[in-house]
């Protein structure tokens, strides 16, 4: 059985603030973490080896110091770490980032199961998973709460929807997008944090993955960020406290003053 | 204040922050509530490898020392000193094994133990033995290739938990301390039995029974080490372990300290945060005093340790005395500077309270370390 697990390092959600100039989210001096429903993506990988037998690779697109999330992996259980990295990938798009990641995969070779999580909660797009799959000519289902049965041949899932859930059967090779519900992260050993440590990441340049330059990064993101702005305030919130009667009497005084 | 810990050390001390943070401190009040012993936390500290700290690398551990030890019940002793306890107690109930079983004894247990598949128990105290280990009255008799166990121990941390128990017992009366001998039980060996979990003040999250031996057969190899060197044993044995327990005393002041200085911060009384009253920051900073001096002791005492294994006893009752004292201190002042909602069980530090005392209590109680102390002293000063 061979996992890939795709993460993303983003900036801690504890920790956000927007660049008062830009409008964006600011990252300098911000803690950087993985993405949170990437580590649950991680813990499904690792559970999936554990009972099958396997190895787990990590794979992420970042800039060197992305280096820190797939070491985090690694010591959550995780046996080999690539990191595809290039200037050349800067300001990469949804489009841009799916077509990367697909050319490292190939580079990476043969595997039976993609896995990721369902959004980064920088960007939020949750468009990454499927747009790989795409690429990858494989199929693909999203926001994956429970894996239910997994043999050496393909899994029963179970998809979040809003109403219930799906129950799904699907073989491999195929790639899933993971939520929060799937499990609960391990802590990592101080077998895996050692191992961690000293394991070395394979590093993959736009040239080691044969990347078309027209395809990657800037250029080849179609998604072009005109404005970036806070959405306004909605409206006027009150809270009416007091008895019931009393709650009533204030909502109905409230609404008049409306008419 | 930096005690230069090596980076294995930051690594210990990161995996048993992270479970202390993360599952601990959400579960300790039910855990308390409950009486309820912690096997889903204990299985995820397993899973990190905190089992295999003290155990050598040949048998599947991590082969650290004292200090390593040491920093991983700190951490866990900030979220709950009973779950603290349940672990420290495994390591308890191993180190015999470890200190004087043969290597094909140490084959046999000590992987299962580092892997946290089986947890250990250590079976010393009695009814009328307990700072006066001469008065056990359990008894092995080797009948054949068995050994036979009679009696009774008392307030076992683990008991009904474990599956691997180190008992002293009587093997030879007439022969006083030099008739004591160690020897491990099994879950399930005919004629043993744990009984009903006690009722206790704090550490509930902790399992506490009656070993019961009747009849209790056992292979003639389970004698750790030779026969009648018990006492030796369980003496190295608490000489190695008690640094731990300082460390549990550590953990709980810190956590102690961390609530009420952050209560402290938000507390308005007379217009202001009462932290800006120089009655409760004298409090708060005789707290931050005692459990900075009380770490640098047991840090010292721990690296001690770790370089000069044949000369611990004295370093090892001061750390254990001076920190789990501080841990009461700083405890019950916890309470006082958060006043009545210190009180309340919705707030931590009512349980920290009641579990601070249990520290001055077991592993020898203060009184006996400060005679270990006290006639270490006698020995120097004889010598000089």
């Amino acid at each position: 059985m061979k996992i890939i697990v795709c993460i993303k390092q983003v900036p801690d959600a504890k920790d956000v603030r927007l660049d008062p100039k830009t409008n964006t989210l600011a990252r300098e001096g911000v803690q950087s973490i993985m993405n949170p429903y990437d580590q649950h993506a991680v813990e499904e990988a690792v559970r999936l080896k554990e009972l099958l037998g396997g190895e787990v690779t990590v794979l992420s697109m970042g800039p060197p110091q992305a280096e820190k999330v797939l070491r985090q992996a690694i010591s959550c259980g995780a046996d080999h770490a690539v990191l595809v990295s290039d200037r050349a990938f800067a300001g990469a798009d949804t489009w841009a980032t799916s077509y990367t990641l697909a050319k490292a995969v190939n580079v990476i070779g043969a595997f039976d199961l993609l896995l990721c999580g369902k959004q980064a909660i920088d960007g939020d797009t949750a468009q990454v998973g499927p747009g790989l799959a795409m690429r990858l000519q494989i199929p693909y289902v999203t926001c994956v709460q429970k894996v239910r049965k997994a043999t050496d041949t393909g899994l029963v899932l179970e998809r979040m929807m809003d109403d219930g859930y799906d129950v799904l059967a699907l073989d491999y090779p195929a790639l899933l997008t993971v939520v929060k519900d799937i499990n609960e992260p391990r802590v990592p050993s101080l077998k895996g944090k050692m191992r961690a440590k000293k394991v070395e990441i394979r590093k993959l340049t736009a040239a080691d993955i044969g990347a078309d330059p027209a395809c990657i990064g800037l250029p080849g993101s179609p998604t072009q960020v005109v404005k970036v702005f806070p959405p306004e305030a909605r409206c006027k919130r009150a809270v009416f406290t007091g008895s019931l009667d009393d709650q009533i009497g204030q909502l109905v005084d409230s609404l008049q003053s409306y008419l | 204040m930096d005690y230069f810990l090596s980076e294995e050390q930051e690594m210990i001390v990161e995996i048993a922050r992270q479970i202390t943070d993360e599952r601990i401190i959400p579960q300790r009040a039910e855990l308390d509530e409950k009486d309820e012993f912690p096997r889903a936390i204990l299985g995820e500290m397993a899973r990190a490898d905190l089992f295999g700290v003290p155990i050598p690398e040949e048998f599947g551990g991590f082969g650290g020392g004292c200090l390593d030890i040491v920093l991983a019940l700190e951490q866990l002793g900030r979220g709950c000193i009973g779950v603290g306890t349940a672990f420290a107690a495994s390591s308890l109930g191993i180190y015999p094994i470890l200190i004087a079983g043969s290597q094909e004894m140490r084959e046999k247990y000590l992987p299962d133990v580092a892997s946290g598949k089986k947890f250990a128990a250590f079976g010393l105290t009695e009814a009328n033995a307990g700072s006066d280990a001469s008065g056990i009255q359990t008894t092995a008799v080797l009948d054949g290739e068995e050994w036979v166990l009679n009696g009774t121990k008392q307030w076992i941390t683990n008991g009904g938990e474990a599956q691997i128990y180190s008992v002293v017992a009587i093997t030879d009366r007439s022969k006083g301390a030099r008739g004591a001998s160690m020897l491990v039980v099994e879950e399930g060996d005919p004629g043993f039995s744990c009984g009903p979990k006690e009722k206790k003040m704090g550490i509930r999250a902790s399992s506490t029974t009656e070993l019961i031996f009747k009849d209790c057969r056992i292979p003639q190899d389970r004698l750790i080490g030779r026969k009648g060197t018990g006492f030796i044993t369980v003496m190295k044995t608490l000489d190695s372990s008690r640094p731990g327990i300082a460390a549990l005393g550590l953990g709980l002041a810190q956590g102690a300290l961390d609530e009420a200085a952050s209560y402290a911060k938000q507390r308005v009384q007379f217009g202001k945060p009462i932290m800006a009253f120089q009655a409760v920051q004298h409090m708060l900073a005789d707290m931050a005093i005692q459990l900075e001096a009380a770490r640098a002791l047991v840090y010292g005492a721990a690296r001690h340790i770790d370089a000069h294994p044949n000369n611990m006893s004295k370093v090892s009752s001061m750390c254990k005395v001076f920190a789990t004292d501080m841990a009461m201190k700083v405890a019950t002042d916890a309470v006082q500077v958060m006043g009545g909602y210190g009180y309340m069980r919705e707030y931590p530090v009512e349980k920290m309270m009641r579990d601070a005392k249990i520290l001055q209590i077991y592993e020898g109680t203060n009184q006996i370390q400060r005679n270990v102390v006290g006639q270490e002293l006698n020995k120097e000063y004889t010598r000089a």
